[in-house]
């Protein structure tokens, strides 16, 4: 541990680290500061999101700035104000203490603030203080006398607007200033929220004002018991709109490109092995991750622009009530919703809860919100296997039987979860979230945001989503078909002959052997599947026309019980690598995904089986 | 009288913060939050399901609170 800084600002850079409330505006000022200059990753060991930048200022001195997460104090009670504390105080195990600490307060939010920074005061670092948020407190009519605040506080005080470019000049003007001394501490057991009341009633007059009208209008709206939940269903009706309609055309075209791509960078190539390995291995592998792509990034842009706007901790409150029935909180909706679009993007969004138990369960039941890549299995199974008939005069079996699985996927995932929540710990399972003011977002930052994804998406997950899609063309492609073999290719390949294996493993739920070796395919995508069906049926193999012809013929060969107890073994198997791969990158831990996959497994296992052997004993 | 029956629009003053247990966590962050003696709250807006969880206005802040932790917060009776 060092804490000898440099006496040559040009050899060594600074190390700073950028402390403060949440909701003060310091990621903003982050963003302003170091621009795309960032390093996004995880702190060793837990899920907290370490960023740290670059920056130079205009006197030329260098210096490393770290953007700790934000805390509302040094007594932590959650993991990122574990890490927050930790480097603050020198006790981080990596994280080597910082030379300097610029402290972020919010001019509008004074008396929760400034009592976090008189708390950072004890611990004898030197400290600078930024007082963001200026344009907010002009527009409340707050004023505030900044060197006197400064001269009561012994420390520098330098005014900012986080929002803007322009904003952070004096900020970079102080730190080119030789550093401040360590503040004298504050005398043990001192009162500091009495401190905090007396520097408020000398240096502002916030006394005297009314507090933020604008949110109060708008709280009566947002928050209203009746209007509140409609305003919230508006808002996300656009969104999963958004996220189907308007990704879907991307998402084709995208598709469309990287086939037409791998077919124009192939073609010299000669059919063969390697053309296999590269079309169906690499560049499908490839394709199946561009491909969630789109839908990824407008739904960060919704859940970025919510969260900054203010609005997500509103809906949370809205929603509270509902998702305790789950054990969880009102910040796993978001996620969970997602989930039906897509469990991956769902899993990333599960970043926005901060409570971890809550994460990890919200990434655990993920899985069983129906991801739309089921359907395209279930549409097939219905068809083939519910008759087309009218039910009670205007609903249709085949809907009613798509209702029921989805249906029967949230109620799993709700006892999931609550199962999970449950005795894990007796702690009261805390709310106690802040409503922020409202904000217009900044589209830089938004930019900025969605650019991180982007590239922590492509970069980590693809990586593990590419090799695992290699994996599986080895096991579908070898060993090839001996000469003169009458049977599709698959079934003599390392993948046909574990379909076989399997099949003693699945026999007592219903499957036969063509049922076990789609499977293995399928675990690229779910929908992938349907294909791998047609493959082993030997018969064409694009998605649609196999659908169309392998209607008639399932329902010719496969029992009623069969078909079902395959539904209900979709509902709930993790038969998805992506989602595996994304939880392991997310959660850090092979552990919750081994425990992830074999709670899926379990119950979707048991599903099937008692879906076959119910529907054998009502069919006869 | 504590936080979580003042009705929706009431304004009270915070006489304390009971704490559950020793080393009640809940407690202690209520306290840092600025909820103590002498701090006037007032209910902005209650849950749509069972007036739970309630928005309480702080000075300048806002918090989501469920019942449990505001049932915590014992009032003034004479505001």
């Amino acid at each position: 541990m060092d804490a000898v800084v440099s006496p040559d600002p040009a050899t060594k850079p600074l190390r700073a680290a950028l402390v403060g409330n949440p909701n003060c505006g310091k990621t903003s000022l982050f963003n302003q500061l170091t621009g795309s200059r960032q390093k996004v990753a995880n702190y060793a060991g837990v899920t907290v999101e370490r960023k740290e930048g670059a920056l130079t200022t205009p006197g030329g001195r260098k210096i490393r700035l770290l953007d700790l997460p934000g805390a509302y104090s040094l007594s932590a009670t959650s993991p990122d104000e574990d890490v927050t504390r930790d480097v603050c105080t020198g006790r981080h195990a990596v994280e080597p203490r910082p030379d300097l600490i610029i402290c972020v307060v919010s001019a509008t939010n004074l008396a929760l603030h400034l009592r976090f920074l008189l708390e950072l005061c004890q611990i004898g670092r030197p400290i600078m203080v930024v007082l963001n948020m200026m344009d907010e407190a002009e527009r409340i009519g707050l004023t505030i006398d900044v060197p006197g605040l400064a001269s009561a506080l012994g420390l520098p005080v330098v005014p900012a607007i986080s929002l803007r470019r322009s904003g952070v000049t004096h900020l970079l003007e102080a730190l080119d200033r030789p550093d401040p001394p360590p503040p004298a501490p504050i005398p043990e057991g001192a009162d500091l929220h009495a401190e905090v009341a007396a520097l408020i009633g000398r240096y502002t007059n916030a006394l005297s004002l009314r507090g933020d009208r604008l949110a109060d209008r708008l709280d009566r709206w947002f928050l209203h018991p009746v209007w509140g939940p409609v305003i919230l269903l508006v808002v996300l009706f656009f969104m999963f709109q958004t996220v189907f309609a308007w990704a879907q055309p991307v998402m084709d075209a995208l598709e469309a490109g990287i086939t037409a791509l791998g077919e124009i960078l192939l073609s010299p190539l000669p059919q063969g092995l390697l053309r296999s390995l590269l079309a169906d291995g690499v560049i499908a592998g490839a394709g199946t991750v561009i491909v969630f792509l789109p839908q990824i990034l407008i739904l960060f842009l919704w859940i970025l622009a919510l969260e900054e706007s203010g609005y997500l901790p509103r809906a949370a409150f809205l929603l509270d009530r509902i998702m305790a029935l789950a054990g969880l909180s009102g910040r796993s909706f978001i996620p969970l919703l997602s989930s039906f679009a897509c469990a991956i993007p769902g899993i990333m969004a599960a970043r926005t809860i901060q409570n971890p138990r809550d994460r990890l369960v919200t990434i655990l039941i993920a899985p069983l919100m129906t991801c739309s890549a089921r359907l395209p299995v279930y549409t097939l199974l219905i068809a083939a296997f519910v008759p087309h008939r009218t039910v009670g005069g205007i609903f249709g079996l085949q809907g009613l039987v798509l209702f029921a699985l989805y249906f029967v996927a949230i109620v799993s995932g709700i006892v999931a979860a609550r199962l999970m929540t449950r005795g894990v710990t007796s702690d009261e399972h805390p709310l106690l979230l802040e409503l922020p003011p409202y904000r217009r977002p900044n589209l830089r930052s938004l930019a900025l945001g969605l650019w991180q994804r982007a590239v922590m998406f492509l970069s980590r997950v693809g990586t593990i989503i590419v090799s695992l899609n290699v994996l599986l063309w080895a096991l579908s492609s070898f060993p090839a078909p001996p000469a003169g073999a009458t049977g599709s290719a698959i079934d003599y390949s390392l993948a046909g002959m574990i379909g076989h294996w399997m099949l003693p493993v699945f026999a007592p739920v219903g499957f036969n052997w063509q049922i076990c070796v789609s499977l293995i395919p399928g675990l690229a995508a779910r929908e992938v599947a349907v294909s791998a069906l047609a493959t082993v049926y030997a018969l064409g193999a694009t998605e649609d026309s196999a659908a169309t012809q392998l209607t008639p013929l399932l329902s010719a060969h496969w029992s009623m019980a069969t078909a079902f107890a395959l539904l209900a073994w979709y509902v709930y198997a993790p038969q998805c690598i992506s989602t595996l791969a994304v939880m392991r990158r997310e959660t850090r831990s092979l552990k919750v995904v081994i425990g992830a996959a074999a709670y899926l497994f379990g119950l979707a296992y048991a599903a099937a089986f008692l879906t076959y052997h119910a529907t054998l004993a009502l069919t006869g | 009288m504590t936080l979580d029956t003042l009705p929706k629009g009431a304004q009270a003053v915070v006489s304390q913060v009971v704490a559950r247990m020793e080393n009640d966590p809940i407690a202690t962050r209520l306290g840092e939050l600025g909820f103590i003696p002498g701090a006037s709250v007032e209910i902005v807006a209650t849950g749509p399901v069972g007036r739970d969880p309630i928005a309480v206005r702080l000075g300048s802040s806002r918090f989501a609170l469920r019942r449990g932790e505001a049932s915590r917060i014992a009032l003034k009776h004479d505001f």
